[in-house]
C-alpha cells in the first residue's frame, strides 16, 4: 500500500499534456476574448455612431425657415434609424441661436464644449435618465434673409444595443476559439495515446515472458523515441543474459572441476582412517596435504576467473602500464613459493607501455603465465614488456619446449583439463588468460626457438597523453 | 420636453368639458391593492379583473377609467413625483406610453411569458401591447346603401364626392385634440398613405364632425346622428350589438393598435401589477381578451382583409414622433383647418 503511495505521484503523459494544452486555451480564450470584447465595443460604437449621425443629420435637413422662424418637421426616418436600437432610449433636441429650443426634449444633452466645430469628433458620452447614453450634436447653418445663425440638432441613444452587439461580436470570436479548442484537446488526447501504445505492446511483451528469456524485445513499427529505450533494455538485458550465462559456467564448471579433487581427498582421507596400523604413514599424509593445498589453488583459480569475467566485462578500461604489470606480477613472488631458489628476470625498458584494460585482470592472466612457466617451465625465466607497430607486449619466457603442440592447440578452452595435466589448476589459468586477451581486443602468441618457450599477450597499444601515469 | 407639457396644458384647457377621471370602481377585498390608470371601459375589461382577482384573492384592484390625454399628464406628473403614482397604466394612446417609458418612467419586468411576446408589441420589457384592434369605418346600415358601403378609404373619398349633401355633418371621427388615440391613428395615416390629405378634404367639404370618445360616436352612428364613422377602434363596435351599425375593416389597409400596459417605477404594488401582466398574457388572460373583444376577430368585419393590409403600430421610439411639440402644432392646425367642432354645429 505505502510503496503504491509513493509510486503515485508521477503523473501520467495525458494529464501532464492535456493540463498544458487546458492552461493554453485558457490563456488564448482570454486574451481573444478581452481582444474581441474591446473590438466589439469599438465595431458597435461605429456602427451605432453612425445610425446616430444618420437620424441626426435627417433631423437636420428637415429643418425650414419659415416666417423667420425656424422650423423642424421632425422626419419619422430618423426615428426609424434610431429604432435599429430597438430597446434604447432616445433623446433628441433642436435649438436654435442663442439656445432657444426650438422643439424636441429639453434635457436633451448638448455638446460640453460650445463649439463643436474645432472637436475631433461630433459624439459625446452623457446620460440619460440616469442612464449612461450616446449623443451626437449636429450644427446647420442658415444665412436668409430673416434668419441667420446656426441650428444645433442634438441626437442621444443610450447603449443597450451596443452592449448586446458588442457580447454578440465577442461570442462570435468565441465559438471558434471553442471549437478549436476542443478539437485541440481530443487531438492530444488521441495522439498520445496512439504514441503510448507501444510502451503497452513493449509492457505485455515482458509481462507474458518466460523468466529466463532475455532476448531482445522486437522494435519494429516502434516510434525512434521508445526505440531509444527499447535499445537501451535490449542491450542491458544482452548484459543480464551474458553475467547469467557467465553465473552458469561458473557453477558448473566449479562443480565439474571440484568433483574429482575433493572425491580423490576423500578416498584418500578414508583409507587413512581404514588402514589397519593406526598411525597413517608420512607418506600419505603428504599426497592428502599436497591434494588439498592443489585444491584450494584450484578454488582460487575458478574464483579469480569468475571475478576476472565479471570485471572485463562490467568495469570501465583505464589505462595501464604494462610495466607496472609485470612489476606487480613479479612482486606478489609466487614464484618463490612455487619453486623456491628459482629466480625470474624482469626485462623492462624506460618507456610506458601503455593499453586500455583493466588492471586487475591483466595482473591475473600474467601470475598464470608466469605460474605456469615456473610449473612447467625450465629456468632461466624471464617476463618482460615490449612494443611494435601499435601493439603491445607482455611476455613469459623460459627456456623449456612449452605445451606439447597438440595441447597447446586446445589451451584456453574451458574444460581444458585433461588427464594429463594433472590435479593442478594450468588449464584454468590458460582460460582465464584467453579470457583476459579477448576481452580486451588482444591475443595470445606462442613461439619456440632455440633460446626456448615464450608466450605473449598482444594488446593494441596506447599513447600514453602523460596525463596520469597509470 | 416643458414645451411639450405645455402643449398638453393648452389641450387640457381646451377639454375641459371632458372630466379627467370618468369613474373609480373597486373590486375584490384583497389586502393589496392594485391601481390601474385605464382609458379601456371598465364593462369591457371587467371579466377579466374578476377572474385574475379570483386567482389572486388576496389583492384588490381600484379602477380609475381616463381619457387619454389626462391620464398621459397625470402619468407624467406621478412620474415627476408631484402626484400619486398608479401601479398600472394601460392605454390605447400607445404614443404617450411610449413617450412615458423614454422618459425612464417605466418599471422593468421580464417573464416568459412577457419575452414570447413579438418585438412589435413590447418595448425594452416597459411597455407591452396587450391586445389587437383594427381602426375601422362604421355607418348606419339605413342611412347607407348596401352598394355604397365604402370597402377601402378610396370608396370613401368617391362617396363622399358623389353624395356631399347626404353626408353633410354626418360624418364623424375622433378628436385628435382630445382623444390620443385619434390623434395617434390620424397620424399614423399621414404616414401611411397619401389619402389622408385627400381624406381631410372630403371631411372638411362634408362639414365633417371632430368629436370624442368611441361609445358616443357609435351610438350617434347607431341611432342615425351620423351615417358613418372614420377610424373607430373597431373592438367597441364589436362589444355594442346594434344590428343597423355595419363596420369594414378598410381593405387598402387597417392599422392595428395594441393597448399599452405599463407599470410606472413609482408603483407601489410593482408585483401585483407583474401578476396582472402575467395572468393578462397568459393562456387564460388571451382568452379573456379575446371574449372581451380586445382581440379582434379575423372574420368580424363586413369585408376580408387580406394580411398584408394589416398595419400594425409597433411600440418603438418612432412614436415619439408624433409627441414632438411642432409635429403637433403643425399637425392640429391642419386638422382643425378642416374640421368643425360639434359645438360650433350646435
Amino acid at each position: 500500500m505505502s510503496e503504491r503511495m509513493r509510486s503515485r505521484p508521477a503523473m501520467s503523459l495525458q494529464s501532464r499534456v492535456l493540463r498544458i494544452v487546458i492552461a493554453i486555451l485558457l490563456l488564448g480564450g482570454l486574451l481573444v476574448g478581452v481582444t474581441a470584447w474591446v473590438n466589439g465595443q469599438q465595431a458597435a460604437r461605429d456602427a451605432y455612431d453612425r445610425i446616430l449621425i444618420g437620424a441626426a443629420s435627417d433631423i437636420a435637413e428637415s429643418v425650414r425657415i419659415i416666417d423667420g422662424q425656424a422650423v423642424v418637421d421632425l422626419p419619422v426616418s430618423a426615428f426609424e434609424l434610431l429604432a435599429q436600437a430597438p430597446d434604447d432610449r432616445v433623446s433628441y433636441a433642436v435649438r436654435g441661436p442663442g439656445g432657444a429650443l426650438i422643439t424636441g426634449f429639453e434635457d436633451a444633452e448638448f455638446h460640453p464644449t460650445q463649439n463643436p466645430r474645432g472637436q475631433a469628433s461630433p459624439f459625446f458620452d452623457s446620460t440619460m435618465h440616469g442612464e449612461p447614453a450616446r449623443f451626437v450634436e449636429v450644427t446647420r447653418r442658415f444665412a436668409e434673409r430673416d434668419f441667420s445663425g446656426s441650428v444645433r440638432i442634438s441626437v442621444g441613444q443610450t447603449l443597450r444595443a451596443r452592449q448586446v452587439m458588442a457580447f454578440d461580436l465577442m461570442l462570435d470570436a468565441m465559438v471558434p476559439i471553442l471549437a478549436a479548442g476542443l478539437v485541440l484537446l481530443l487531438t492530444s488526447y488521441f495522439a498520445i495515446r496512439a504514441a503510448v501504445r507501444p510502451l503497452d505492446t513493449i509492457a505485455a511483451n515482458l509481462r507474458d515472458r518466460d523468466p529466463y528469456d532475455l532476448t531482445p524485445i522486437p522494435t519494429d513499427n516502434v516510434p525512434s523515441e521508445v526505440e531509444v529505450m527499447l535499445s537501451a533494455m535490449n542491450r542491458f538485458m544482452g548484459r543480464l543474459d551474458r553475467q547469467m550465462g557467465v553465473m552458469r559456467n561458473l557453477i558448473s564448471d566449479t562443480a565439474h572441476q571440484l568433483r574429482t579433487p575433493v572425491a580423490a581427498i576423500r578416498v584418500q582421507a578414508e583409507s587413512i582412517l581404514s588402514a589397519p596400523d593406526a598411525e597413517p604413514s608420512r607418506r600419505t599424509v603428504d599426497r592428502l596435504v599436497t591434494r588439498t593445498r592443489t585444491l584450494g589453488r584450484l578454488l582460487d583459480q575458478l574464483l579469480s576467473r569468475a571475478m576476472v569475467i565479471h570485471r572485463t566485462d562490467n568495469l570501465p578500461r583505464t589505462v595501464v602500464d604494462l610495466r607496472d604489470i609485470a612489476l606487480e606480477v613479479l612482486e606478489q613472488r609466487d614464484h618463490e613459493v612455487l619453486s623456491p631458489g628459482n629466480d625470474v628476470q624482469l626485462v623492462i625498458g624506460e618507456d610506458p607501455i601503455c593499453v586500455l584494460a583493466d588492471p586487475f585482470s591483466l595482473a591475473q592472466a600474467a601470475g598464470n603465465l608466469l605460474s605456469n612457466a615456473m610449473t612447467h617451465g625450465r629456468a632461466p625465466i624471464r617476463i618482460g614488456v615490449g612494443q611494435t607497430a601499435g601493439t603491445a607486449h607482455l611476455w613469459i619466457a623460459d627456456a623449456g619446449d612449452g605445451p606439447p603442440p597438440e595441447i597447446a592447440a586446445k589451451l584456453g578452452r574451458r574444460f581444458e583439463r585433461s588427464s594429463t595435466s594433472g590435479e593442478d589448476s594450468r588449464g584454468l589459468g590458460m582460460s582465464i588468460v584467453y579470457a583476459v586477451a579477448t576481452a580486451f581486443d588482444g591475443r595470445i602468441d606462442m613461439a619456440r626457438n632455440d633460446d626456448g618457450f615464450r608466450i605473449t599477450m598482444v594488446f593494441p597499444l596506447v599513447q600514453n597523453t602523460g596525463e596520469f601515469d597509470a | 420636453m416643458r414645451r411639450m407639457i405645455s402643449v398638453l396644458g393648452v389641450f387640457l384647457i381646451l377639454t375641459t368639458s371632458v372630466m379627467a377621471q370618468e369613474a373609480r370602481m373597486t373590486l375584490g377585498s384583497g389586502a393589496h391593492p392594485v391601481l390601474i390608470r385605464s382609458t379601456t371601459d371598465f364593462a369591457i375589461i371587467r371579466p377579466a379583473l374578476d377572474r385574475f382577482l379570483d386567482l389572486n384573492p388576496d389583492l384588490s384592484i381600484t379602477y380609475e377609467q381616463w381619457n387619454s390625454n389626462p391620464l398621459y399628464a397625470k402619468s407624467k406628473s406621478s412620474c415627476a413625483g408631484t402626484d400619486a403614482p398608479a401601479d398600472v397604466v394601460f392605454s390605447s394612446a400607445v404614443q404617450q406610453m411610449v413617450d412615458l417609458v423614454n422618459a425612464a418612467c417605466a418599471y422593468r419586468y421580464r417573464s416568459d411569458l412577457t419575452a414570447s411576446l413579438p418585438p412589435s408589441r413590447r418595448w425594452r420589457d416597459e411597455l407591452w401591447g396587450l391586445t389587437e384592434e383594427p381602426a375601422v369605418i362604421i355607418y348606419n346600415r339605413d342611412l347607407i346603401d348596401p352598394a355604397d358601403v365604402p370597402r377601402d378609404r378610396f370608396a370613401l373619398l368617391d362617396l363622399m364626392r358623389r353624395e356631399p349633401e347626404m353626408l353633410r355633418g354626418k360624418i364623424a371621427t375622433y378628436d385628435i385634440e382630445m382623444s390620443g388615440l385619434g390623434y395617434l391613428f390620424a397620424y399614423s395615416d399621414s404616414l401611411e398613405a397619401t389619402t389622408f390629405g385627400a381624406l381631410l378634404e372630403g371631411f372638411a367639404r362634408t362639414d365633417a364632425v371632430a368629436t370624442c370618445c368611441s361609445a358616443e360616436i357609435i351610438n350617434g352612428v347607431a341611432d342615425g346622428t351620423y351615417a358613418l364613422a372614420y377610424n373607430v377602434l373597431g373592438s367597441y363596435v364589436a362589444n355594442e350589438v346594434h344590428p343597423t351599425v355595419g363596420l369594414i375593416l378598410p381593405e387598402d389597409y387597417t392599422l392595428f393598435l395594441s393597448r399599452g400596459f405599463m407599470i410606472p417605477k413609482r408603483a407601489q404594488n410593482p408585483q401585483g401589477a407583474m401578476r396582472l401582466l402575467d395572468f393578462l398574457l397568459s393562456p387564460e388572460g388571451q382568452a379573456q381578451i379575446a371574449q372581451a373583444g380586445l382581440t379582434f376577430p379575423q372574420d368580424a368585419g363586413d369585408t376580408g382583409l387580406i394580411p398584408s393590409a394589416r398595419r400594425f403600430i409597433t411600440l418603438s421610439p418612432s412614436l415619439l414622433v408624433p409627441l414632438d411639440a411642432q409635429k403637433l402644432d403643425r399637425f392640429s392646425d391642419f386638422w382643425s383647418s378642416n374640421f368643425v367642432s360639434p359645438a360650433a354645429l350646435q
